[in-house]
């Protein structure tokens, strides 16, 4: 039996109805097409499906799809508020934090809600922010120097 | 062209980057079409077993469902990279627990998997062989009976008389090592999709594939259809490693087989659990050194013998064993030495190309072992290798001379003792008092007075290790890459290559290229798809060569576009043939008039006249040879050198090492993508560090525990330290401005200089990678008894 989901999905309301066991990912994906959130895992590891729900990171692949009804999700599609890019990721972009790309998404979203509540963070608190993340190409350098940079300059502004 | 360059070694934004950090690039499970089915496998839970019969007849309900085997293969029912003994669809019998008999094609993929169970197969269980050491016993189980024998490959190398050596030695020094079964672990899962074009166009096939042309060999060879016949597009490719290429070839031939059987688009997507428990890894590697020295430090011989566990298919496990026959007496000048490698078949996970590539493991085992002999000798790691390592016109172990490049050993190891202060580190660290954990092993159980309180736990460490690697392909095979590039007439430019993107931003690299010969900004480089249909074949992207191969194909077409602009330039402005004219900041210059035009009304004007604005690069490598008999030849046509140093910090209470900052020293030839570059050194440092220090795939009777993320650990952002990369650009005849090879060298130094600083931290060596807890603490590692899952002693 399909239930009715009712959220906000990158600031817009939106109903489906959704299978009780039916994951977040797996409604975003494949019933909005938002298809930034990857799969990379399935069990809560590698971070690639991260989404923000209410402003904090979590792996939309442990949510079921009715743990939305409610909430505020917002996914790597609505992460610029409707700009191309956002400065964090401009960042990514200077910064050569992106190699394959395919775990960027979720990182983009683990800083994004690292950086909304600690506008001043230190090395130590990006990297644990990040730690959900796996990423196999950068070594991850280029990502902290990027959410280091993209913090220094919101705080000069 | 003058040595200031405008573009290549400038900081320039990744061509594909917006797509990425927007989450638009489309990797391969994001492509959807009308009427696509998806694929899951049938596999038998055994590590070898003979097939009787697979019963289907639960399925007989369920018309939506097709089932597709080896009876649908209407061409080559067995691939491979080199040998052809992989079936498509197991239907005689399976030789390690990833192996495929059949697979279920319908609408719902939790559908088809949940029908898996109900599929009855009867089987006979053969004997199962693990131990690559047993496989070539008379008495051992063949993996592949047709083939006679379990050796995959053996490759003898000669050169002068080792035996004659040892006797002019004044030691001699015999050690094993070890190296463990690795796991790629790029971030996304394999996915393709097959799509049956009709009749005369054949079939498309999109995926993350990291060798379209490859890929594109096997699915014509499986559907025995022209090459013309099958497309392959690459998807955006979430990492690979040298890990998406015969898996993916194999997935896209058993898509093709189903999207043609059922005339509609099919798709298969690998969960992360498949993805590890199908697809090939790095090799364990077994290596026994013999080595001869004088009491002056130079080394008179080297006896290696080398045995590689190929698992269960032979991928490339040729190439790779032969790269390590190539490399294994390391960067070092010696007279005498005899190699032998061997790859050999068992019933483990197979195992194949993984960046480094059958460099990694003899770098842990002769680095380790030329820090053991300076230690005997009394001096120190920097020395012994400035006594033996290669210099300008040194002469390698395969018998060929170093010349016609920059040979940077010595300065590499110079730059980076230099940079970490080396020397007086690695004294002090020796000279620390030690403490180490005694325990009594009947009675493992620490007693008050047995503890090590902080801060004595922890003890500082700091190692090198050096190496010299060959470029590109070498002698396993044709090596030639071309590149498409077009100028459109308001001067947008198109370029296009065979050589894949595997993440690392080859592409990137490309538009640079073009950019600096044409002297515009990278920006206005518009880089095409890559589509066997239309991109010309490049070869793989393996073996660090895209840069100095396919780089050398794009610079050869841009060259091509420029002169045919400089003819024109000098007729309509009436310019002397002996006027030099240049390129940059999108203006064209004489040497004699200064500036003519701007690049795009020159390109308006080109069209105009009629000239033909699009051209294909061709770069083909310089001529390589090699005996098998004897393992002699110039084996590469030139080399890359490096040098890391490590600096750990090893609990000795717990043997966790913590990676404190790992100085990266490489000479590449040119660097032309800066932020690539550095992306290459830090990305492979870290790599390299989670092979050092606990990266392993464990396989119990040929089955992986580690099947998800969760117990096989890869680096986390908070696992290593500091990574300092330093570009040394010595001068190369080869590449274009002399760039040659960056990827696998930034990974295969780590573990091997990690191991030595772990040595001079707690004054022992170690024989055995992963250098994980018990490894530090016991010596040896924990293996699980039996079958099942737990530690012992």
């Amino acid at each position: 039996m399909k239930m009715k989901v009712e959220f906000k999905l990158n600031g817009a309301n939106v109903s489906v109805f959704a299978e009780p066991n039916r994951r977040l990912i797996d409604l975003l994906r494949e019933e909005f097409e938002l298809t930034g959130t990857k799969e990379g895992c399935g069990v809560g590891e590698c971070g690639a499906c991260t989404v923000l729900m209410n402003g904090r990171a979590v792996n939309s692949c442990l949510v079921l799809a009715v743990q939305a009804a409610g909430n505020e999700i917002t996914t790597i599609e609505g992460i610029a508020n409707g700009d191309l890019i956002n400065p964090l990721q401009k960042n990514f972009l200077e910064f050569g934090a992106v190699q394959c790309g395919f775990c960027t998404p979720g990182m983009v979203l683990s800083a994004s809600a690292l950086l909304d509540k600690n506008p001043d963070p230190t090395e130590d608190e990006i990297k644990e922010a990040v730690a959900g993340n796996l990423c196999r190409c950068t070594g991850y350098k280029q990502i902290i120097e990027a959410v280091k940079e993209t913090a220094r300059l919101s705080r000069k502004n | 062209m003058s040595e200031e360059f405008s573009v290549v070694g400038k900081k320039i934004i990744r061509e594909d980057g917006v797509e990425k950090v927007t989450g638009r690039a489309k990797f391969a499970d994001d492509y959807k079409f009308p009427g696509m089915l998806h694929a899951v496998m049938v596999r038998i839970n055994e590590a070898h077993a003979k097939i009787n019969e697979i019963d289907f007849s639960a399925l007989e309900n369920e018309p939506a469902v097709s089932i597709v085997s080896a009876s649908d293969v209407h061409g080559s029912k067995k691939v491979g990279m080199i040998k052809n003994d992989q079936p498509v669809f197991c239907s005689e019998k399976v030789v390690t627990p990833g192996d495929v008999v059949a697979m279920l094609v319908g609408e719902s993929e939790s559908k088809l998997r949940s029908l898996l169970p109900e599929i009855k197969i009867d089987y006979t269980p053969l004997p199962v062989l693990t131990d690559p050491e047993k496989s070539l016993n008379k008495n051992s189980v063949l993996i592949h009976p047709e083939t006679g024998s379990n050796l995959i490959v053996h490759h003898p190398l000669r050169k002068g008389d080792v035996e004659k050596g040892f006797e002019e030695s004044d030691e001699i020094l015999e050690q094993t090592y070890k190296t463990q079964l690795i796991e790629h672990a790029y971030i996304e899962p394999e996915a393709v999709v097959a799509i049956p074009l009709g009749f005369s166009e054949g079939i498309k096939i999109i995926g993350s594939i990291q060798n379209p042309f490859t890929a594109r060999k096997f699915v014509a060879n499986v559907l025995n259809y022209p090459l013309a016949k099958v497309r392959v597009q690459q998807a955006h490719l979430g990492g690979s490693f040298g890990g998406k290429d015969d898996t993916m070839c194999i997935l896209s031939a058993r898509a093709a087989v189903a999207a043609i059987k059922t005339n509609r688009p099919v798709k298969i997507k690998y969960t992360r659990e498949e993805s590890v428990l199908e697809s090939y890894k790095r090799h364990p590697y077994i290596l026994k050194y013999k080595v001869g020295y004088n009491l002056n430090g130079k080394i008179k011989a080297m006896k290696i013998d080398i045995l590689a566990d190929g698992g269960a298919y032979a991928s490339m496990s040729p190439f790779v064993t032969w790269r390590s026959v190539v490399q294994a007496s390391g960067p070092y000048e010696i007279e005498n030495v005899q190699t032998d490698v061997r790859a050999v078949y068992t019933n483990n996970p197979y195992t194949g190309a993984m960046r480094g590539f059958g460099s990694p493991q003899p770098i842990f085992a002769q680095e380790s072992l030329m820090d053991e002999i300076a230690s005997r000798l009394g001096i120190s790691p920097d020395e012994i290798r400035r006594i033996n390592g290669f210099k300008n016109g040194s002469v390698t172990a395969t018998g060929q001379i170093l010349k016609d490049h920059d040979v940077n050993l010595k300065k590499v190891l110079d730059v980076a003792c230099g940079n970490t202060d080396f020397i007086t580190k690695w004294k002090s660290n020796r000279d620390q008092k030690i403490f180490s954990l005694k325990y009594d092993p009947s009675n493992p159980i620490l007693k008050d007075n047995q503890f090590i309180d902080p801060p004595e736990n922890i003890r500082k460490g700091i190692g090198l290790a050096v190496s010299f690697r060959g470029c590109s392909l070498g002698a396993e095979g044709i090596d030639a890459a071309s590149a498409y590039l077009s100028v459109q007439n308001d001067g947008s430019i198109y370029l296009d290559c065979g050589l894949a993107e595997n993440g690392q931003g080859l592409r990137t690299t490309y538009s640079i290229i073009a950019a600096e010969v044409l002297g515009v900004s990278a920006e206005k480089i518009i880089y095409l798809e890559l589509d066997t249909g239309i991109t010309p074949e490049s070869g793989p992207t393996v073996a660090s060569r895209a840069t100095l191969m396919g780089g050398s194909a794009v610079k050869n077409a841009a060259e091509i576009l420029r002169d045919r602009l400089i003819n024109l330039i000098k007729e309509e402005f009436k310019l002397g043939g002996e006027d030099v004219i240049s390129f940059r900041d999108d203006l064209v210059f004489s040497r004699k008039k200064g500036l003519i035009t701007k690049f795009t009304d020159l390109c308006k004007l080109a069209a105009s006249r009629g000239i033909n604005l699009s051209a294909i690069g061709w770069y083909k490598s310089p001529k390589v040879d090699w005996n098998e008999e004897n393992g002699q030849g110039d084996a590469y046509f030139t080399y890359v050198y490096g040098c890391q140093i490590a600096e750990v910090s090893v609990n000795v209470s717990t043997g966790e090492v913590y990676i404190d900052k790992v100085t990266a020293v490489h000479d590449p030839g040119k660097v032309i993508n800066k932020l690539g570059a550095e992306g290459q050194v830090y990305g492979g440092v870290t790599q390299g560090a989670g092979y050092g220090i606990f990266e392993e795939v464990t396989a119990d009777n040929g089955f992986i525990r580690e099947l998800n993320f969760d117990t096989y650990t890869i680096p986390t952002s908070m696992d290593i330290g500091e990574i300092k990369p330093v570009f040394v650009e010595g001068k190369e005849n080869y590449g274009p401005w002399g760039a040659k090879s960056l990827g696998e060298p930034t990974l295969e130094l780590t573990a091997a200089a990690i191991a030595n600083a772990v040595s001079n931290a707690v004054g022992r060596r170690f024989y055995s990678l992963p250098l994980n807890l018990e490894e530090i603490i016991l010596n040896k590692k924990l293996r699980p008894a039996g079958t099942k899952r737990g530690s012992s002693l």
